[in-house]
């Protein structure tokens, strides 16, 4: 078994904040983006409060620029513990991936080359901010749209260097390796075999759309049924992760999102069933 | 190419548009180059419309479109926050619109609005707090959320008309410059057009807080009667909009 098993959660959307306010929402967890939470207060802050008052809360970052050559910024790693300390989450995660260089920050995904160099500096910022946060961070692997000529080792051996050297977990887009896998011609299976099963602690699932030549990962759209297949081998090979859909575009009712959970649920206890099975 | 300079170059690609910082990067899949750059731009246009909608109702979509684009060019974002990229906006529109002060009012309020909708909590002081207040020493707390701006057009109704989708009044300079305040009561954030005295009291208590000073300059610019009465009546009006937070 290969993770601590915390159900099945949605992302905090806006457009959904009365529903979790107002009513039970039957998830696990809810997921929020750490940033939108990283302000002096306001009806943010408040709202966060309230929602943790009834469900597991994990902090997803998307600016910790892990993969940045030159350090990562410690205002950012001070306002991003005292949410954590405030919260309690249930994981904080961020991106491999930079973002921001010097004074500049793209606030995009950008993607780190598998060198190892990269590695090197990869993991000693994991450590800062491991340390700076005093706990273990989920990392999670990004859709990336090129690759570098220098690498010199694949995505998911970077990411089992980068676990075993620093001892983070790892959160498993599913999405991601589908989407990668296809721009770069890779096997989406020997990536799902070649991570640490051990490190996974979450998953997420999300939907994609096609570009004009390339797969791009925009989480405004259901997930597809090729991500649904990957997912069902994925815990096949991890047993039940807490899994969660992100939708940041086009964003539906919130009954529809909980509809398209229960696929996972209803995976997650196939896969259940099948290891009992075995195990009887 | 080591990492540094991979990244310097990304940058180059995503700021500028640097042909030579692309051939440097020798990528494979050059086509995602083009995804990341679009992303990209996309991703602070997109910013800037959310921070700016009423602006970008005044202007018109093609001319806040290019006035984003010509930011965009000028002003890489360097913020953890992608909230910060709206900041120095104002600049940009300071270039592209000098003769135009109901435009800079306009994104004034707007960017007002948005950081006080995530300022620093802070309890409002009752009315039942004052009884024990030296006032003679007194330094008035303000809010955190609390912005005050010059007012020279008539920008609030104009404001007022486009945020309830009426068709908002023709620019006019006013014949008497105001002021502009904006802070958070609860979790909403408010706008009010102050007149000028008001403003240039709430200039003064930013400063230094103190309650003398306040009742001084009230004083002289309207006698001793008018000028204590003045004050208290603008001490009321603060408190019960929740503008005051303490008295050190």
């Amino acid at each position: 078994m290969s993770a601590v098993f915390s159900g099945y959660g949605l992302g905090l959307r806006r457009e959904h904040y009365r529903d979790f306010l107002e009513t039970d929402v039957a998830v696990d967890f809810v997921e929020v983006i750490s940033e939108n939470f990283m302000v002096e207060g306001g009806q943010p802050r408040h709202i966060l409060r309230q929602v943790r008052e009834r469900h597991p809360v994990v902090l997803h970052g998307v600016s910790m620029s892990i993969g940045s050559a030159d350090g990562l910024n410690p205002d950012y790693l001070k306002r991003l513990r005292h949410l954590a300390d405030e919260i309690e989450p249930l994981f904080v995660s961020d991106h491999l991936s930079w973002s921001r260089i010097g004074g500049f920050n793209s606030h995009d995904l950008l993607p780190v080359p598998y060198t190892e160099e990269a590695l090197t500096r990869v993991c000693a910022n994991i450590s800062q901010a491991q340390d700076a946060l005093g706990r273990t961070m989920l990392f999670e692997n990004p859709s990336s749209y090129l690759s570098f000529p220098d690498a010199a080792m694949t995505e998911w051996e970077f990411i089992a260097e980068m676990s075993r050297r620093t001892g983070c977990e790892l959160l498993l887009d599913v999405n991601n390796v589908f989407v990668s896998a296809s721009n770069h011609g890779f096997d989406a299976l020997a990536f799902l075999d070649g991570i640490p099963a051990e490190r996974v602690r979450q998953i997420h699932l999300a939907g994609h759309s096609q570009g004009p030549d390339l797969l791009i990962d925009t989480h405004d759209s259901p997930v597809c049924p090729g991500v649904w297949q990957l997912y069902a081998k994925a815990i096949s090979l991890l047993g039940p992760v807490a899994t969660m859909i992100e939708r940041d575009d086009d964003i539906p009712p919130l009954a529809e999102l909980l509809q398209e959970l229960s696929i996972a649920r209803n995976l997650g206890l196939l896969e259940t069933r099948r290891r009992l099975g075995e195990a009887a | 190419m080591n990492l540094a300079d991979m990244q310097r170059d990304f940058q180059s690609w995503l700021v500028n548009g640097s042909e030579d910082a692309a051939d440097r990067l020798s990528v494979h899949a050059a086509a995602g180059l083009a995804v990341y750059q679009n992303n990209y731009r996309a991703q602070l246009v997109s910013c800037l419309e959310h921070a700016f909608p009423q602006l970008r109702g005044w202007l018109g979509e093609d001319e806040f479109r290019t006035t984003a684009i010509a930011h965009i060019d000028r002003y890489p974002p360097h913020a953890w926050t992608l909230d910060a990229y709206a900041e120095q906006f104002g600049e940009t529109l300071q270039r592209r619109f000098p003769n135009n002060p109901d435009v800079h009012e306009l994104a004034w309020i707007e960017q007002a609005l948005g950081e006080a909708f995530v300022a620093r909590d802070a309890e409002p002081m009752s009315v039942d707090a004052l009884a024990t207040v030296d006032w003679d020493n007194a330094r008035l707390r303000l809010t955190p959320s609390l912005r005050v701006h010059v007012m020279n057009t008539n920008v609030e109704a104009i404001w007022s008309a486009l945020c309830e989708e009426r068709t908002p009044p023709d620019s006019e300079m006013l014949v008497e410059a105001g002021g502009l305040l904006v802070w958070r009561r609860q979790f909403t954030s408010r706008l009010r057009e102050i007149d000028a005295l008001e403003y240039a009291a709430l200039v003064l208590l930013q400063k230094d807080g103190s309650f003398v000073g306040l009742c001084d300059m009230l004083v002289a610019r309207l006698g001793e009667e008018d000028g204590v009465a003045k004050t208290g009546a603008l001490l009321a009006s603060w408190l019960s909009s929740e503008l005051i937070v303490g008295v050190d």
